[in-house]
């Protein structure tokens, strides 16, 4: 049962970075393909919006890992063996991702600078966007992997079957599908957080995101049929299914409020689709951290270890929760002025 | 092969590791400065400190930013080099782990409200972000060392052929190793932090900028930097007797000790000759050791020749990362002394003086690193002392090399762009009065 509150815990703790940091990503990715007349201001807008909040949500991602290796140590052992290659990628495109987004910043001219940046912030801008793309990329492979149950484990010993299970279609396919979630919620977001021409900017990027996030599903879904059977039973289940229903209810609620220009009820609804759709992952895993050699309670680490933790949460969230909604309230609340 | 692979490992962690301390203490100690100016701001109402607490927050927004991706990068490595290690480990310095997030999330969100809450905020709460950034820095170096005093000193587990069992939920905290190594870590931050900035304005003033801003910058930093490295001898003190109980061949790696003696002197300088067991060209100070070990002059201290060869430490290292330590904080000490002399005697910095400060800025990052070196290469051939052995919690994956050199020349790159960034935020004179978040108020001295 810890082991298992847990597992609930660090899902939870993704589904945050997802949410919050994916966006994060989401805006480097507009960044990348910010395109004239309003090129300066769409990369203004996003540097305006991620500057006091990017820090705060790469932070989930730190949680996820450390309530992995420290509730279940042996799956992050196994993890970090057969992931080696693409972990070594993500952790190079998240590092560079911040660093870029903080040097260019505070590059001579930099690009909030009204006209055009500078050299130095201009390059730095690119490594930003590029980093951005690739990374969500990396982390829906890694995700695909650890579903597809070619990554197996016996006796502490880590093999892999045939191709490395990161690079197979179905990972692949998770890898664009959390492409397109992140440059959805950015947009959507964006959207939000703008207005007159640059809303509108935004809001077509929103469409044309959430076009590809249905183009991935669908892309993903006969892969998932064929590739990880078990995991689209479980995500059939009974279990999972009534989540995913309201993940895919929310999708159509957060595409039908773009389109009739109605930012709030948009981003609520894309926030509610992408939560869903992660638990719904979850849930179908569940009880596997790697399908089909590491469970839950296999890989848990000490009692002790797993109750610290828990009771940790509640504490650590009483300081952690107010704090986050005052950064909140304060750069994301009501525009003024 | 598996050597290969340990070589790689330990070097791509030992990279990673020394790149992050960098920053990581700057992160500490920068928000420590930038909060104190702006409390002084507020009280005098002196433009010279609301303008370095602006400065000083770009920088600490600038080292904060790199040491949070450079410590989650970490955080993954600790799995990607050390599986077996964290197999074994990571349940047990979890708790330590978990803690520090909290700790460290605050510290992004108080970052955040403080960096662009310049014009949003009431001047007091903006005041108070900046403290909560401060103290949660802090509070999150110290809970993050207790991971690494448990491995130092093991505590809260039993060890049942290879496996942990009994393990308590307060393990890492539970390790003696852990306060007077966080003690001897956080006053490290504050005075690598504290020199490293008074050589900045040591710098300005000998090019002759001897204004306002310029006198409180190096004053300031020479407060913080000046009270730490006076506290941290005693600091030194605590954790020399610690070590010269519970991790004897350390101590006697440092001091390059090889015979088990009563009235050890201390070694200062010269070669370790591990070979053949003698120091050459040092400097000996009789009793000294002995008496800083266990208060008695005639006290016995353990030599390298009480443990078994495979078990030592790498000597020649572990010495002169001591000696470079030491020498360095006796350095600072007596560049502290000299400043605050002068300031007494109610004289302008002279030339000399400056140049000394300027000479002296990296010393405080340089007894950080040696220091750290002093700590894990004095632990090795052990990566959870006398539990598993470094070897034994290596990856088996192969291309550990490959990508050893990648991320070193990705932090080469990154510390060389950030340093340049540093470099052109130092030397810029006060800010315009822009009240926008950082990179607006950049704008308006870009040229």
């Amino acid at each position: 049962m810890p082991a298992d509150l847990a597992a609930g815990l660090a899902l939870v703790a993704l589904i945050a970075y997802a949410v919050l940091a994916g966006a994060d990503f989401g805006g480097g990715i507009w960044d990348a393909l910010a395109r004239a007349p309003r090129r300066d201001e769409q990369r203004d807008a996003i540097a305006h919006a991620m500057g006091p909040v990017w820090e705060a949500n790469h932070v989930w991602l730190i949680f996820v890992v450390v309530l992995l290796f420290s509730c279940f140590p042996a799956a992050y052992a196994a993890l970090s063996i057969a992931l080696f290659a693409p972990f070594h990628l993500v952790l190079l495109g998240i590092i560079l991702r911040g660093a870029a987004f903080v040097f260019r910043a505070y590059s001579p001219q930099s690009i909030r600078r009204p006209g055009r940046p500078g050299r130095a912030a201009r390059r730095w801008g690119a490594v930003f966007g590029a980093a951005s793309v690739i990374t969500p990329v990396l982390l829906g492979m890694c995700l695909g992997a650890v579903s597809a149950g070619n990554l197996r484990v016996a006796g502490g010993q880590v093999e892999i079957e045939g191709v490395a299970p990161w690079l197979r279609p179905l990972s692949l396919a998770m890898g664009g599908f959390a492409l397109a979630v992140c440059a959805y919620l950015a947009a959507v977001y964006l959207a939000n957080e703008t207005a007159g021409a640059l809303r509108e900017d935004f809001r077509r990027r929103a469409l044309a995101a959430g076009t590809a996030v249905v183009a991935m599903s669908a892309l993903m879904l006969p892969l998932l049929a064929v590739e990880a059977p078990h995991l689209w039973h479980g995500l059939l289940s009974a279990r999972a299914a009534p989540v995913l229903a309201v993940g895919v209810a929310a999708a159509l609620l957060s595409g039908w409020a773009l389109w009739r220009r109605r930012p709030r009820l948009a981003r609520a609804a894309t926030i509610a689709q992408t939560a869903c759709l992660l638990a719904g992952w979850g849930i179908a895993q569940h009880p596997f951290i790697i399908y089909p050699d590491v469970t839950v309670h296999g890989a848990a680490a000490h009692e002790a270890t797993l109750r610290f933790v828990l009771w940790s949460t509640p504490f650590g969230m009483a300081l952690l929760l107010p704090a986050l909604w005052w950064l909140f309230r304060v750069f994301k609340g009501p525009v003024t002025g | 092969m598996a050597m290969e692979t340990l070589a790689a490992a330990r070097a791509q962690m030992e990279v990673s590791l020394a790149f992050h301390m960098v920053f990581a203490a700057l992160g500490i100690g920068m928000p420590a400065l930038m909060a104190a100016s702006e409390a002084l701001w507020l009280r005098t109402g002196r433009a010279e400190y609301r303008d370095l607490a602006r400065k000083w927050a770009k920088a600490t927004a600038l080292t904060f930013a790199i040491g949070a991706v450079s410590g989650t990068a970490l955080s993954f490595e600790l799995g990607l080099l050390w599986p077996r290690f964290m197999a074994m480990a990571g349940g047990i310095v979890g708790p330590a782990f978990a803690l520090e997030g909290y700790a460290f999330f605050l510290e992004a969100i108080f970052l955040g409200l403080y960096l662009y809450g310049w014009d949003r905020l009431s001047p007091r709460a903006h005041l108070w972000t900046g403290v909560g950034v401060g103290v949660s820095g802090m509070i999150s170096g110290i809970l993050v060392v207790a991971a690494n005093a448990w491995m130092q000193e093991p505590a809260g587990a039993r060890f049942v052929a290879g496996q942990a069992v009994d393990v308590h939920a307060l393990a890492p905290f539970l390790s003696p190793a852990w306060p007077q190594m966080a003690l001897h870590s956080t006053l490290s931050c504050y005075i690598a932090t504290g020199f490293a900035a008074a050589g900045v304005y040591a710098l300005g003033m000998l090019r002759g900028r001897r204004d306002a801003y310029h006198r409180a910058g190096l004053t300031l930093a020479l407060a913080l930097g000046t009270a730490a490295a006076l506290l941290q001898p005693l600091s030194g003190d605590i954790s020399a007797k610690h070590i010269a109980r519970s991790q004897p061949a350390k101590l006697a790696a440092a001091e390059a000790h090889f015979e088990t003696q009563r009235g050890a002197p201390i070694i200062v300088g010269g070669v370790p000759d591990a070979e053949a067991r003698t120091v050459r060209g040092a400097i000996r100070i009789p009793r000294l050791l002995s008496f800083l070990a266990t208060e008695r002059f005639d006290g016995e201290v353990k030599g390298l020749n009480d443990f078994p060869r495979e078990q030592w430490p790498n000597v020649l290292v572990t010495h002169t990362a001591f000696d470079v330590m030491v020498g360095s904080a006796f350095a600072m000490i007596g560049l502290g002394i000299w400043f605050w002399f002068v300031r007494w005697r109610k004289c302008e910095p002279g030339r000399w003086l400056l140049r000394a400060l300027v000479a002296g800025s990296p010393l405080g990052i340089v007894a950080l690193e040696a220091g750290w070196i002093v700590t894990e290469v004095g632990r090795q051939p052990w990566i959870v002392r006398g539990v598993m052995l470094t070897r034994d919690g290596v990856t088996p994956v192969g291309g550990v090399a490959a990508t050893f050199f990648g991320f070193s020349l990705l932090y080469l790159v990154l510390g060389t762009a950030l340093a340049l960034l540093l470099r052109r935020l130092a030397t810029g004179a006060p800010l315009a009065f822009a009240t926008k978040p950082a990179a607006d108020a950049e704008v308006a001295h870009a040229r």
